[in-house]
């Protein structure tokens, strides 16, 4: 038994000059920020304000960073894939193929995992509790937690760039591959213990969310008060609860297979492959839902404020919304018409598949009946917003497509399959997150975003889009499959070398988000947020000011309908008007639980992984030493004084005032 | 754009029986969803346009949210057209059930197939030849293809004959396919199976009754044998192969292969004939 299980110097590629630069320049970066924020004295402002803190509005930020980051490396896998097949007509490409293979499955894993999640998760965290009128969520430090078990799984995927290797199984390991016959170096373990741990963060996040929708709104907030966006939340959040045990048990049971000899899913010793494939996937269809219902959400605020009008047919699409949550879980078979299931089966889960366009369908006219009518202003969300009603209402037609069996026969596994869900989860979860980032990043940090770096990035990604993804989906036709580490069919090739054109245009649309970003903070004084509500918004998390203060609301606001700020300008409520009665607030403490233990679960991971058996134990004892001592805390919480509450809402009162008397003088309200 | 597409070699440009008619269903729900989609997008743009705020000519409606008459046809329209495309399902996957033979006259050939580290092999149990990487058809001739995998799952597809299926080990899959026209076609495994998967591709020739005979007793008169050594060597890793031919096959192989009772490799697959030693058959 050696000190360091099956680590050794031969973990690290020395020979593969790409992900030995790539990483040590990763590392090179991270060192350096690092270096600068204790030198720059930085370090406890982060550690106190951010890294502890349970505030849900910190923690939402702190996801979306992690989404961004991820996307990144993501995006740095798609452009890999994109010219290295350009390369590879008649040829090796640069990529071998156990390098490709390890390509498309992080880029898979960590765009669904810890890019497409995080950004979603993200802004559910930051604006549920604003728009439910409540001080945080249910759990703060479970919250903390999750963020950090995350963080934890995105830790070990990305350290398998530098030490072993990361798994060439795909984004879905498809056992018998993925088994220890097929696969016996440490990539579906790394794999593994980065989604085991995330997942449970995940699930985590979907119990604290079904429980602050549920029993912590406003007063006066039913659910039929409820904006579109917490209930799509909602709806996301449940079958999160619903679909992550499935993943995590079919995942242990992989595990087991690899590590314990078991044989659920290997070909002799009487398991079935097919089991796997079924468990995922009924964890995978909804999860792609979890995705999208909260880009839904988004789109729903986004398109009602920017319309000037409230949300059409309200109820229908709550209805709509519940409808997904169901069917999402009943058509988890689509995903393999071709393992010969036969007639009557494939033809039931076709037709299932097809109702959830029914549903779709309702969502998309009632986004369209809600601009009817409506002042449209392009501010960039709403760019985002029309962009999606366009892109998604075609990614769902060639959706629906795929749902027909016998077309799927033609389709599947093609590198139209690859078009397809590219253009549901770009045009509807991606899209979703720029819209959601710019609608309301100036909540967050009281200024707004460049509205003409943010058009330009908008353009850019809609070029891109297309240019990558139509000729994959034509290609796809001519029977190209997906993962294809070279090909000798010429007719594939100019498809190929256009959509490698569009990925260039990505990385363009990508520069213009960076200095969106840089050009936003250099001008943030010009683009401040004066009022808490920039864009004349209808929900409540524009009634407090922007940034919000720690605890949200000053005075909880009591709703009285449907569009509860709307309502509340509307009626020009007297406690808006006037100064509700101060009382003193009381916060969860900012603890270092999440922190630690997703620090102790990557050394949990990392040591299984390698086998370093004693190494795993003392992460878990570590990790669980963790919880009981919060649990033994004394103090879980802190007062905040009625006098600085009323200090703060005051300036922001003051503040508001200022800006109307100014733009009421040249008669002018934007 | 998406016709221009299929003009030439994908699965829009049929040469069997099964891909006329699963095309025709693919071009035939998109032509049903274009009945909701085209409107759809059209009254997208149009009202993102013409009610911009900067149109004053537009109506503005602050306060309309409902209308019963618009609900109706929100869930209405898109429920008449999926109720449509329902029926278009449920008779396709029927009619197209991969499993379900094909009515023609005259006798229907076998062949098992076999997904190999990366290769394929194709068994022609009634004529007891075998071959790798190259499938050989008669024209208008049903086919009953076998399919199952010595190594990981893969999927048996000839995109122009139509019938994408999973070959897993363990177990066997059917699919029954028509060529209509003779030709040179190409078929691939579009199941990834590991780093020599983009080279899993095979050769499809539709030849005449006579020529297949005739192809048949070439294969005979060929070096290789598929015996347990022959199988040994087959099972070896090996990438980007040629294709080539078996004069003769063990009995039953693919029912063993099935079963796991062929002979595991061993150290016979050294001396005995091996994929790098024959490949003086291709062609």
């Amino acid at each position: 038994m050696k000190f360091l299980g099956n680590l050794s110097w031969d973990a690290i590629p020395w020979n593969s000059p790409l992900p030995l630069i790539a990483g040590g320049g990763v590392i090179a970066i991270c060192i350096a920020i690092a270096a600068w924020i204790v030198l720059a004295g930085h370090l406890p402002y982060l550690w106190k304000e951010w890294i502890t803190s349970v505030d849900h509005k910190r923690i939402g930020v702190m996801y979306i960073l992690l989404g961004l980051v991820m996307t990144l490396r993501g995006f740095a896998d798609a452009i890999l894939m994109r010219t290295h097949q350009a390369y590879a007509y008649r040829a090796d490409g640069y990529l071998p193929p156990e390098h490709f293979d390890q390509i498309f499955t992080s880029h898979g894993t960590i765009m669904i995992f810890f890019g497409a999640m995080p950004l979603m998760i993200g802004l559910m965290n930051f604006v549920i509790p604003l728009q439910l009128g409540v001080r945080d969520v249910a759990f703060p430090t479970w919250n903390s937690t999750s963020l950090w078990l995350t963080a934890a799984g995105a830790l070990l995927v990305n350290i398998s760039l530098v030490v072993g290797v990361f798994s060439r199984a795909g984004w879905l390991p498809y056992p018998p591959l993925s088994e220890l016959e097929f696969s016996p170096d440490v990539g579906v373990d790394y794999y593994l213990w980065a989604l085991l741990i995330s997942g449970v963060g995940t699930l985590v996040t979907g119990i604290n969310f079904v429980t602050t929708i549920l029993k912590m709104r406003a007063p006066g907030m039913g659910y039929l008060r409820m904006s579109m966006y917490c209930w799509t939340a909602l709806a996301s959040n449940l079958l999160i609860v619903a679909a992550f045990p499935i993943l995590t048990a079919t995942l242990v049971m992989l595990t087991l297979d690899r590590y314990l000899g078991f044989h659920f899913f290997t070909a002799a010793g009487g398991g079935n492959m097919m089991m796997f494939i079924n468990l995922i996937w009924a964890w995978g269809h909804p999860e792609v839902y979890i995705l999208v219902l909260p880009a839904f959400g988004i789109f729903s605020e986004i398109i009602s404020t920017f319309s000037n009008k409230p949300l059409f047919g309200y109820r229908s699409m709550v209805i709509a919304t519940l409808g997904i949550c169901i069917i999402s879980f009943l058509v988890w078979l689509h995903h393999f018409f071709t393992m010969g299931a036969g007639g009557t089966v494939n033809a039931a889960f076709g037709i299932a598949t097809s109702v959830i366009a029914v549903v779709t369908g309702v969502k998309v006219f009632n986004w369209l009946f809600t601009m009817y009518g409506g002042r449209i202003h392009y501010k960039t969300p709403m760019l985002w917003a029309l962009g999606f009603l366009v892109t998604f209402v075609i990614g769902g037609m060639t959706g629906v497509l795929l749902a027909v069996p016998p077309a799927d026969f033609l389709l599947h596994n093609s590198l139209f399959l690859v078009a397809h869900f590219h253009n549901t989860i770009i045009g509807g979860v991606v899209f979703g997150a720029f819209a959601g980032i710019a609608y309301w990043f100036p909540k967050a940090f009281g200024f707004r975003l460049h509205e003409g770096w943010g058009v330009a990035a908008f353009w850019f990604t809609i070029a891109a889009f297309y240019a990558v993804f139509i000729p994959l989906y034509m290609v796809g036709l001519l029977g190209m499959p997906r993962r294809m580490q070279h090909y000798d069919m010429e007719m594939w090739r100019p498809f190929i070398l256009a959509a490698m054109v569009g990925i260039f245009l990505f990385g363009v649309a990508l520069i213009c988000q960076v200095i969106q970003l840089v050009v936003s903070i250099r001008q943030r004084e010009r683009l401040r947020d004066e009022t808490g509500d920039p864009w004349s918004g209808r929900s409540l998390e524009w009634a407090t000011p922007s940034p919000p203060p720690i605890f949200n609301f000053a005075v909880q606001p009591t709703v009285y309908g449907e569009e509860p700020y709307w309502e509340l300008k509307r009626r020009a409520i007297a406690s808006q008007q006037n100064e509700g009665r101060y009382e003193a607030i009381k916060l969860p403490r900012n603890n270092a639980t999440g922190f630690v233990t997703g620090f102790f679960a990557s050394v949990i991971g990392f040591a299984m992984v390698w086998k370093i058996w004693w190494l795993a134990i003392l992460g878990l004892v570590a990790a669980y030493a963790v919880f009981v001592w919060y649990a033994w805390r004394d103090i879980p919480e802190e007062k905040i004084s009625a006098e600085e509450v009323a200090r703060i809402d005051r300036a922001h009162r003051k503040s508001r005032a200022e800006w109307l008397a100014r733009h009421s003088e040249k008669g002018n309200m934007a | 754009m998406v016709l221009l597409a299929g003009c030439s070699g994908g699965v829009l440009d049929p040469k069997g029986q099964i891909a006329v008619q699963e095309s025709e269903i693919l071009l035939n729900s998109v032509g049903t969803m274009l009945i909701i989609v085209a409107p759809t997008l059209l009254a997208t743009l149009a009202f993102a346009w013409w009610f911009r705020a900067s149109n004053r000519k537009a109506r503005y409606l602050p306060d309309w949210v409902f209308s019963g008459r618009l609900e109706l046809i929100n869930w209405g329209y898109p429920l008449l057209i999926i109720l449509f495309l329902g029926g278009l399902i449920w008779m396709g996957s029927h009619r197209l059930d991969p499993f379900r033979p094909i009515a023609a006259a005259g006798k229907q050939l076998e062949v098992q197939v076999v997904s190999l580290d990366w290769k394929w092999l194709f068994i022609y149990p009634e004529q007891s030849v075998a071959s790798v990487n190259e499938l050989v058809l008669p024209v208008e001739t049903p086919v009953h293809f076998s399919i199952t995998s010595a190594t990981v799952m893969n999927s048996f597809f000839v995109p122009q004959l139509g019938g994408m299926i999973a070959a897993m080990p363990g177990m066997i899959t059917q699919l029954h396919l028509k060529a209509d026209h003779m030709g040179d076609l190409w078929g691939l495994s579009t199941q990834f199976s590991g780093d020599g998967f983009a080279g899993m591709h095979f050769d499809v020739r539709v030849k005449s009754n006579e020529d297949f005979e005739r192809w048949v007793e070439y294969a005979r008169k060929s070096a290789c044998d598929l015996d347990h050594a022959g199988y040994a060597a087959l099972l070896r890793e090996s990438q980007n192969v040629r294709p080539f031919v078996y004069r003769s096959v063990i009995p039953a192989l693919f029912v063993k292969i099935v079963t796991g009772k062929v002979s595991p490799p061993n150290a016979t697959a050294e001396q005995g004939s091996s994929v790098v030693a024959c490949p003086e058959t291709a062609q």
